[in-house]
């Protein structure tokens, strides 16, 4: 399993053909309290950068755009009881959808955790 | 002059302070050809006494409904609405108060508004409420938008018998967006009609009950089968005081229900300022138009409430919003929530059968008149009737003779022959039966 | 405890403590009561209306019949005027205080406007009867139309929208009518990045996309920007004049010729019409379509939340798109239009019957009242007090755009860096002190933006006290103090709200347990 980091602070974990994306622990931060999230439908096929999910805190709402492209293979039925998750556990439970990877070379346009950690540094 | 505090001695403290000479020093930004040289050409100010007297002028011109024999309808319906209600909507603390974004000192304005949500979604017999839109034509609008929203598809089915100024703004309310909307004509309103044209892009079918011609139907079959279809139920009800003795939309299947509640706390006001109504399922919550006001507690554990669900609003999805709307009716929509609670259930629900059993005496006083026809089967406090004459020149005639008979079908319908003859007449716990009397009278003499 | 955004999410016991540290029996405290819900007072048998007794008669309703309980609350007379009264003293309001809401405009609201308002010869008539009985009604439409018309300098003006957004949206409409008779499908909305969020939303239901053109340094819209982003696509710019960040577009002529050189509109929000109206015709500065919030410039209340109004005045190349109904002078007397006929190219209908008369009355009743020479004071006072708020408090407070400024100026929260205080915190701490909070976050061009508007309605000594509150919260947040603002309001009826409860768990409506 790897995971990989994207610039608008996405992470997805690949495991074979499937990968599982949710927002990092950066991103949960900046946004506040979460206090819902609407997921994809499963089945529906998406694009490198189409959006795909949106997350709502009391006084914002933030789109999300997949960073890689593919079908819709699981949503997490967590978050919708229980969108805190998100905040408390961003880059393991509070996970978002899994989606079967169309192309696996988009992955190469994504960071790894050091550049990532890297990339995050340097926004402070 | 009397709402400007600021003195001479002011201005010049101030403008020193700010460091200009003259107050046009900071208007520097308008371009000289833009800045007015002189006032406007419009009358200089006045004392309120004679802004009083301009004013009952222009009112002397019109005919108030209670100086006369009223039986107008239409969508806007004359109750009589306790002096408690005016009293305390006037109330400087409610009157100027504004939105409760700030809830901490809005408590006032917010537990009105959770009284007010309750009470709606009790009446139209729905889980959620919002706090209010605009007035019931334009939350029929919306629901047509949200129906979209909620079953991702685009066809609208409006019913003939809607009231033809709420099927007009839902055109115009979906004349650039996605939406498709199939029109019906007036014949065509019967619930096996409806069903016959719903398919599988069909995302709702918009109905009135009463619906404009006064007509009660049952529309649980019409729920049932655009459940089947994955489609909703979008019921409209322009007069809520029927919700008191009529089936409600939500125990025939509805899934939105919009209304107009001017009858509630509102008076006639020539059309506006009215109260929209929408209720709906919980789950579909999220693709609610309008504000909403929801429970909290505060740091000290207390019950609060609270503008919630906000994310949906043009102030922060903006593009995406479930709608531009930023306002709602406001001290109209408190209004409503203290009449309603004057009247509470057993109120509500005698004025509710004191409006019928009133339209029942004077419908059977109407059968009587020879030539006259009641066209209605059933009806609440509103039923249409066919006279052998122009239904126009009738009600005119019968103003002159301070009656307002009601409101004749060709003024919503100045192309359908069918409808020059008809008149629906309206009749509310206002009426008297001196009133019907003098309206049967009149009517005998005009169709001799 | 507080969560990330300094709201409450450990429920405490509830201190029954006054400031004075007195408790009570009730949890009243003094003159501040407390109120439960009408359902938890009232019941299903109480009322507080009598009506006639129910005569005999058969039943015409099909036997579509309410038979269950609905479950509302009844309360008698007495039991209501005290609920609604002691719900109305936990609300602040204009009659109270200041409001420095910038872009609300939040003036008096004058009296004589609910009284004639109330004459029943203009509250107790009916839109649909015949228009013979109504001419007084007409006539007072006629007149608002005229004083819109005057003052902005535009021949027309659609009177039915119920609301500003409402109006928006009528404006556009009119644009998107008149490009389709031109055949022309340009799908791009210009609007700044301060725009307000209805703009967006607007032409979102007009089937546009919105594209933003960036403010500069001085804080109006970048007009190299806005010349580059011009072309056959773009249908409108949506601008607000004075911007809202409280400064006059000074290319703003220069911005609509552009426009309509390149074959589009030029849609002005009216919002901060208060600055200039009596002074500057919008008219003249090339727009071809602006919405008026009554509610604002011109004193209807703003009753809690509504309702508003928001008459359209339209350029001669948007009028004949106008929605109906509209008044007309007819041979004997007014007459009103209420169908598209003919080759009429009005794009339709946007709400039943006529309008927001109730407003349209308060509205003229307030235009009358001030006359052409009070209205331009109107604008040249509430420009000098917020002008004066900017002087005195620029040195302890950030500004964000060099001055003068219009109606409202605009801070952010550079001041409070280091402070451990927000403008949220700083705002909650206003409260305290008496005083609704400014608009905060907004436009959201700025960090932490702090709009405020007084209004030409504040005398000095009001604006003085607002000024010395301010500087002194100022210097609570530099002498670090922050605990002040951390759990402020500490004074109001409420303390700080869990608002993401009551988002993440909405329960919008009373139910009853069992």
């Amino acid at each position: 399993m790897t995971t990989y980091y994207s610039e608008e602070h996405e992470w997805i974990s690949t495991e074979g053909e499937t990968g599982t994306i949710g927002i990092t622990e950066y991103a949960q931060n900046a946004l506040g309290d979460i206090v819902f999230v609407e997921v994809p439908e499963v089945g529906n096929n998406y694009d490198k950068g189409d959006e795909i999910a949106v997350v709502e805190s009391v006084k914002a709402a933030s789109e999300i755009y997949t960073p890689v492209g593919g079908e819709v293979v699981a949503i997490n039925e967590n978050l919708e009881s229980d969108p805190a998750l998100v905040n408390a556990h961003p880059e393991t439970d509070g996970w978002f959808y899994k989606i079967s990877l169309s192309d696996k070379d988009e992955l190469d346009e994504l960071m790894d955790a050091a550049a990532y950690k890297a990339y995050i540094d340097g926004l402070e | 002059m009397r709402y400007l505090p600021l003195s001479p001695t002011d201005r010049t403290e101030m403008l020193e302070k700010i460091g200009v000479t003259e107050i046009n020093d900071l208007f520097s930004d308008v371009p000289t050809t833009a800045l007015l040289k002189d006032h406007v050409d419009l009358p200089g100010h006045m004392p309120e006494m004679a802004v009083d007297r301009e004013f009952r002028a222009m009112a002397e011109k019109n005919m108030p409904a209670g100086s006369v024999a009223f039986f107008c309808g239409a969508g806007a319906y004359r109750h009589y609405v306790p002096s408690t209600v005016d009293h305390l909507i006037q109330r400087g603390e409610f009157l100027t108060a504004y939105t409760p974004y700030q809830p901490e000192i809005s408590q006032g304005t917010l537990q009105a508004l959770y009284e007010f949500q309750t009470q709606v979604a009790q009446i139209t017999g729905m889980e959620v409420s919002n706090a209010s839109m605009y007035d019931g034509s334009t939350a029929c609008g919306e629901a047509v938008l949200m129906a979209r929203r909620a079953s991702r598809k685009k066809k609208a089915i409006l019913s003939g018998s809607l009231h033809p100024q709420y099927i007009e703004v839902t055109r115009c309310a979906t004349k650039f967006t996605e939406d498709i909307t199939l029109i019906n004509p007036p014949s065509v309103y019967l619930v096996d009609d409806l069903i016959d044209q719903i398919d599988e892009e069909t995302s709702c079918v918009v109905v009135q009950n009463p619906d404009f011609f006064g007509n009660i139907q049952d529309y649980t079959k019409l729920a049932e089968a655009l459940h089947a279809q994955k489609a909703l139920l979008v019921v409209v009800v322009t007069e809520v005081v029927s919700l008191g003795a009529v089936r409600s939309p939500g125990a025939m299947g509805a899934d939105i229900v919009v209304a107009e509640g001017q009858s509630i706390g509102n008076g006639l006001t020539f059309g506006g300022p009215y109260v929209g109504l929408l209720a709906t399922r919980q789950k579909l919550v999220r693709t609610m138009p309008g504000r909403v006001c929801g429970e909290t507690v505060d740091a000290d554990g207390k019950r609060g409430f609270v503008l919630t669900l906000s994310t949906r609003e043009q102030h922060i999805r903006r593009e995406k919003a479930t709608s531009n709307i930023c306002t709602n009716a406001g001290l109209c929509t408190l209004a409503f929530t203290i009449h309603m609670t004057l009247l509470g259930e057993k109120g509500f629900r005698h004025l509710a059968r004191l409006n019928h059993a009133k339209a029942v005496q004077l419908a059977d006083k109407i059968s009587g008149i020879d030539g006259v026809e009641v066209l209605n089967k059933n009806f609440f406090n509103e039923f249409t009737v066919a006279l052998p004459m122009d239904a126009a020149e009738a009600i005119e005639r019968l103003a002159d003779m301070k009656i307002l008979g009601g409101v004749p079908l060709s003024r919503l319908y100045p192309n359908d022959p069918d409808m020059k003859n008809r008149l629906l007449v309206a009749v509310t716990e206002t009426v008297t039966e001196e009133d019907m009397d003098r309206l049967v009278c009149a009517l005998k003499e005009l169709v001799k | 405890m507080m969560n990330k955004q300094g709201r409450p999410t450990d429920i405490n016991t509830a201190a029954n403590l006054s400031p004075g540290g007195v408790t009570t029996h009730t949890g009243n405290r003094g003159l501040e009561q407390d109120e439960l819900l009408i359902y938890e007072i009232g019941d299903t048998q109480r009322t507080g209306v009598d009506l006639e007794d129910l005569p005999v008669f058969e039943s015409r309703l099909g036997g579509i019949t309410r038979d269950n309980e609905i479950g509302l609350a009844g309360l008698s007379e007495p039991e209501v005027m005290r609920h609604y009264t002691r719900l109305s003293r936990k609300n602040y309001a204009i009659d109270m205080g200041l409001y420095p809401l910038g872009s609300c405009t939040m003036k008096h609201n004058p009296r004589i406007n609910e009284k004639v308002a109330r004459l029943p010869g203009l509250a107790d008539i009916h839109p649909l009867q015949p228009i013979s009985t109504v001419q007084g009604a007409l006539d007072l439409m006629d007149r608002l139309a005229h004083w819109l018309k005057t003052l902005t300098g535009m021949p027309a003006v659609a009177m039915s929208p119920k609301a500003g957004a409402h109006g928006e949206l009528c404006g556009l409409m009119a644009i998107r009518s008149a490009l389709d008779k031109r055949g022309e499908n340009r799908t791009i909305v210009l609007a700044p990045e301060s725009a307000h969020g209805t703009n967006p939303a607007t032409a979102a239901l007009c089937g546009y996309k919105v594209k933003s053109i960036p403010a500069n340094k001085a804080g109006r819209v970048d007009l190299p920007a806005l010349k580059a982003a011009l072309g056959p696509d773009v249908a409108a710019i949506m601008l607000t004049n004075p911007n809202t960040c409280g400064l006059f577009e000074r290319d703003i002529i220069e911005i609509a010729d552009a426009v309509h050189a390149a074959g589009g509109y030029f849609y002005c929000d009216g919002a901060n019409f208060n600055a200039i109206v009596g002074k500057v015709r919008p008219g003249d500065l090339g727009v071809d379509a602006m919405h008026i919030n009554l509610h604002k410039t011109f004193s209807t209340p703003h009753g809690g939340g509504g309702p508003g109004a928001g008459p359209v005045v339209l350029s001669e190349a948007l009028a004949p798109f106008a929605p109906v109904p509209y008044v007309i002078h007819g041979k004997d007397g007014f007459e009103m239009v209420e169908h598209v006929t003919g080759g009429a190219e009005s794009f339709g209908r946007m709400t039943a019957f006529h309008g927001q008369m109730g407003m349209n009355i308060r509205a003229l009743a307030f235009m009358m009242s001030h006359g052409s020479d009070g209205l331009a004071r109107v604008a040249e006072d509430s420009v000098l007090n917020a002008n004066y708020v900017m002087a005195s408090l620029q040195d302890i407070m950030t500004l964000s755009f060099e001055g003068p400024c219009m109606h409202e100026c605009l801070f952010d929260d550079r001041f409070l860096e280091g402070t451990g205080v927000t403008t949220l915190d700083f705002a909650k701490a206003m409260i305290d002190e008496g005083y609704h909070p400014m608009t905060m976050y907004f436009p959201l061009v700025v960090n932490g933006a702090m709009l405020i508007e007084p209004t030409e309605s504040e005398s000095k000594q009001s604006v003085d006290q607002f000024i010395g509150a301010l500087r002194h919260l100022v210097t609570q947040a530099k002498l670090g103090n922050s605990a002040l603002f951390t759990g402020a309001p500490y004074l109001a009826p409420l303390k700080r709200l869990d608002e993401t409860l009551a988002a993440r768990n909405p329960v919008l409506r009373w139910r009853k347990t069992d």
